[in-house]
């Protein structure tokens, strides 16, 4: 029983220029305790595709189901089973990381003392109890990162959304944000599907990938397959692998709106 | 639906002790009706205004809607800044009540209009005012009623909007005639037919008028009462543009 499961899922934007179709038809399976690499040039429909599997965008096409819920007929029940962090994070840089955490846990209908209580546990668990009533905005962006993730994991979600997470990080904070991610999965059994743009990264940390250009999903399979199938010989790398799938052309911009 | 009560409590306390924290923010909002009470207010003193009652009895009452108008009509931008930093998407991805997103924010914006107020009356007080204290009750309701309405609107607007750039110049185009179309400074007793007319248009303006009957006294039907409504009609409407923009998904 796959935890995430897609079918033609489709998101078409209105602008003034026409519409635009952001996200074609996308159609994958992500098996439970997985970590599925999500990848694809810019444009290509991963961060529209990933706002509609989170329930910020609703799909104009097709049908998912996230974690046992229907995506169209109960977006709640959704929200209550994954966790979500964005390429931007989400904390409030003048807010303390302590009442982040707990708020969080609130949002989540955890009970005050409940909340209090996982805030310590999460800090604990992610390197972060030092750093419990410092302001957000004073946190390195390592630490920053870790504590965006201690909030997408508030409710022990069944699948962990990470939209680029190491982007920006220096090499140290990179490698110790693997080894979280690795940590969860094995430790919890946790589903991890992220996006990313750097290929050592999907290779090293995802067991297998999916690769979308123009809003469709055009390969997938383990990094050794895909470097086998289209990078033409079995020294091939990845990235010879990633251009023959998406055609060696120069990064469109992003046409899809963020916000509508 | 159970959990609105609870979710907006949450989100009024968060946003609250944000607003607490800066003190300055709540003094600020202050000084430009103060400027006007303290500056402004004692020319007023023997000119004839129009209305029953002395010139702080017509002044106050403006003011207050002032205060009102400016400081709720900007609320939205807290959320501007929220969403630059990605705080807004990351609670929407919670199961919190999309509703208390928008209550939570618009109720701790009203607690904070009335604190204002009540300063605002304070130092009225003290250069001269007099009036029933019911009136001034049923002002600082008139007040609630406007903040609630008003920040609805501008939280609706500032989750609609790209950046400042959209949303700055929308809420000082459409605040400057109304406040000065609802009669804030000198009552609309003084207009000419024309301008009377126009402002009849105004929502505002009834709910100056009706802080103004309150303040000498007057509860009466064709004041307070016309108030209250146009204020309820004003609620009703902004509350259901506020919801529908906080529940819909992508913003």
């Amino acid at each position: 029983m796959p935890v995430i499961s897609t079918a033609g899922l489709a998101r078409t934007f209105q602008t003034k220029r026409g519409p635009v179709e952001a996200v074609r038809g996308i159609d994958l399976t992500v098996r439970p305790g997985e970590i599925l690499g999500f990848l694809g040039p810019n444009g290509a429909g991963k961060t529209t595709t990933l706002r509609m599997l989170t329930t910020l965008l609703a799909p104009t096409g097709g049908a998912a189901t996230v974690a046992g819920c229907d995506l169209a007929r109960d977006p709640e029940g959704v929200r209550r089973k994954i966790g979500y962090v964005a390429q931007s994070g989400g904390t409030d840089p003048s807010v303390s990381v302590r009442e982040e955490l707990v708020t969080q846990g609130r949002m989540y209908r955890l009970g005050k003392a409940e909340a209090a209580a996982r805030a310590e546990e999460l800090a604990a668990d992610l390197g972060l109890s030092e750093l419990l009533d410092r302001k957000c905005g004073a946190l390195s962006g390592g630490q920053r990162r870790r504590l965006d993730i201690a909030m997408g994991l508030t409710h022990r979600p069944v699948v962990l959304f990470l939209d680029e997470p190491t982007t920006g990080l220096d090499p140290g904070s990179r490698a110790e944000l693997w080894d979280l991610i690795r940590r969860l999965r094995d430790g919890q059994g946790m589903t991890v599907f992220l996006t990313t743009h750097y290929l050592d990264e999907a290779e090293a940390l995802a067991d297998r990938l999916v690769v979308v250009d123009r809003g469709t999903v055009v390969a997938e399979g383990t990094a050794a397959a895909l470097k086998a199938q289209y990078g033409g010989s079995p020294e091939a790398t990845l990235q010879d692998a990633f251009i023959a799938i998406t055609g060696r052309r120069t990064a469109e911009p992003d046409t899809a709106p963020i916000a509508v | 639906m159970s959990h609105l009560f609870s979710d907006t409590a949450l989100i009024f306390g968060r946003y609250l002790r944000q607003a607490l924290d800066s003190k300055v923010g709540v003094v600020f909002g202050l000084l430009q009706p103060m400027f006007y009470l303290i500056f402004f207010g004692p020319l007023l003193r023997d000119v004839p205004l129009g209305g029953e009652g002395d010139s702080w009895q017509t002044l106050v009452p403006g003011l207050l809607i002032q205060l009102g108008l400016f400081s709720a009509a900007f609320a939205g931008f807290g959320i501007l800044l929220e969403k630059q930093v990605g705080v807004i998407e990351r609670m929407r991805v919670t199961p919190v009540s999309r509703l208390a997103l928008l209550l939570g924010r618009a109720l701790k914006d009203v607690v904070l209009l009335l604190v204002q107020s009540l300063l605002l009356v304070l130092v009225a007080v003290a250069l001269g005012l007099r009036a029933p204290v019911l009136g001034v009750v049923v002002g600082f309701l008139f007040v609630g009623l406007l903040t609630i309405s008003l920040a609805s609107l501008s939280y609706a607007l500032a989750m609609r909007v790209d950046g400042p750039q959209g949303f700055a110049p929308v809420i000082s185009t459409v605040n400057m005639p109304a406040m000065l179309l609802s009669g804030i400074l000198l009552p609309m007793a003084l207009a000419p037919g024309w301008l009377d007319a126009v402002s009849r248009c105004v929502p505002f303006r009834y709910l100056v008028d009706a802080v103004r009957a309150a303040y000498v006294g007057d509860f009466g039907w064709d004041t307070v009462g016309v108030g209250a409504l146009v204020g309820l009609a004003l609620c009703a409407v902004s509350m259901t543009v506020g919801t529908r923009v906080f529940r819909k998904a992508g913003a």
